[in-house]
């Protein structure tokens, strides 16, 4: 895989078909419907729960805004995803092309997925700062390994970002 | 979501007042409602509110500092400051002043899905 800036795009070439499927997997990843762990650190209460008040009308009227921001970066990630439906080789390596003006929308729908992972499995901080850690041996390493490389794409574009700024 | 930052500004006791003085009708002739006061007192009001951003091992250094420059507006070397007094010791606060701003803060720290709240001071 090789990831490298085309003018006013990120360019995610090589990618091969294990990688391609962790990306294609970033929105369904973002917006877990069954796991309260993922939807309680995605949508955290904005004060200690004793301003009882305060919590209620956040739940009431900012946690829908927050949701629909949310879903707006997952739609754009998805759709730019698109381009990895390859028809014709389905096992060959394939091109991924971000349009820079998508940067944010990437960083929200990569950092959505990595937080919601985290909390479904509820990853210690031991776990998430050992990169060394391998091989993959079940869902769990597995969805580690997808929290480390959604983190590294972030990292990436961040850089872009600021060499842009 | 203007209705939520209305709803958190303190009730008025004088436009409550004012309101039954324009109105031209006999007290008698009106049965008063039960008023439930909820005021909140000038100390109340003016004391302020910290922002504070609490530790996660997920978000990414680099990424907080980013939303620490892009929300709060402050230089490079600021944002890393409290990046990093949020890494070392688990929380910083970010701002203090009014509740409505602050909680304005929250929302967009929240909006970056940082882990942000809002503490009266003292």
């Amino acid at each position: 895989m090789e990831i490298c800036r085309q003018n006013e795009a990120l360019e995610i070439r090589e990618l091969d078909p294990f990688l391609a499927e962790l990306l294609r997997q970033i929105p369904e990843s973002a917006q877990p419907k069954d796991s309260p762990a993922a939807e309680e650190r995605l949508f955290s209460p904005p004060a200690a729960l004793e301003e009882k008040v305060l919590c209620a009308e956040w739940k009431l009227y900012v946690v829908p805004e927050l949701r629909r921001l949310f879903q707006s970066a997952t739609e754009t990630v998805r759709a730019d995803l698109q381009q990895l439906r390859c028809t014709d080789k389905p096992f060959a390596n394939c091109t991924l092309r971000i349009p820079m003006a998508h940067a944010d929308a990437w960083l929200s729908a990569l950092n959505q997925a990595r937080l919601a992972i985290a909390a479904t499995y509820q990853f210690s901080e031991h776990e998430l700062c050992d990169h060394y850690r391998s091989p993959l041996g079940s869902r769990r390493d597995l969805s580690l390994f997808q929290v480390n490389f959604y983190g590294f794409l972030q990292e990436f574009i961040l850089r872009e970002m600021e060499g842009n700024a | 979501m203007l209705t939520f930052f209305m709803n958190r500004l303190p009730r008025n006791k004088v436009a409550q007042g004012a309101v039954l003085s324009v109105i031209n009708v006999p007290r008698s002739a009106l049965e008063m409602p039960t008023i439930e006061k909820q005021e909140a007192t000038s100390e109340e009001v003016e004391m302020p509110w910290n922002v504070v951003v609490h530790n996660d091992p997920v978000n990414l250094m680099s990424y907080v500092t980013m939303v620490f420059e892009r929300v709060f507006g402050y230089p490079r070397e600021r944002a890393e400051k409290h990046m990093l007094e949020v890494h070392h010791h688990g929380r910083s606060i970010l701002w203090s002043g009014l509740r409505e701003r602050a909680e304005l803060y929250v929302q967009q720290l929240h909006g970056y899905l940082l882990l942000a709240t809002v503490e009266k001071v003292g």
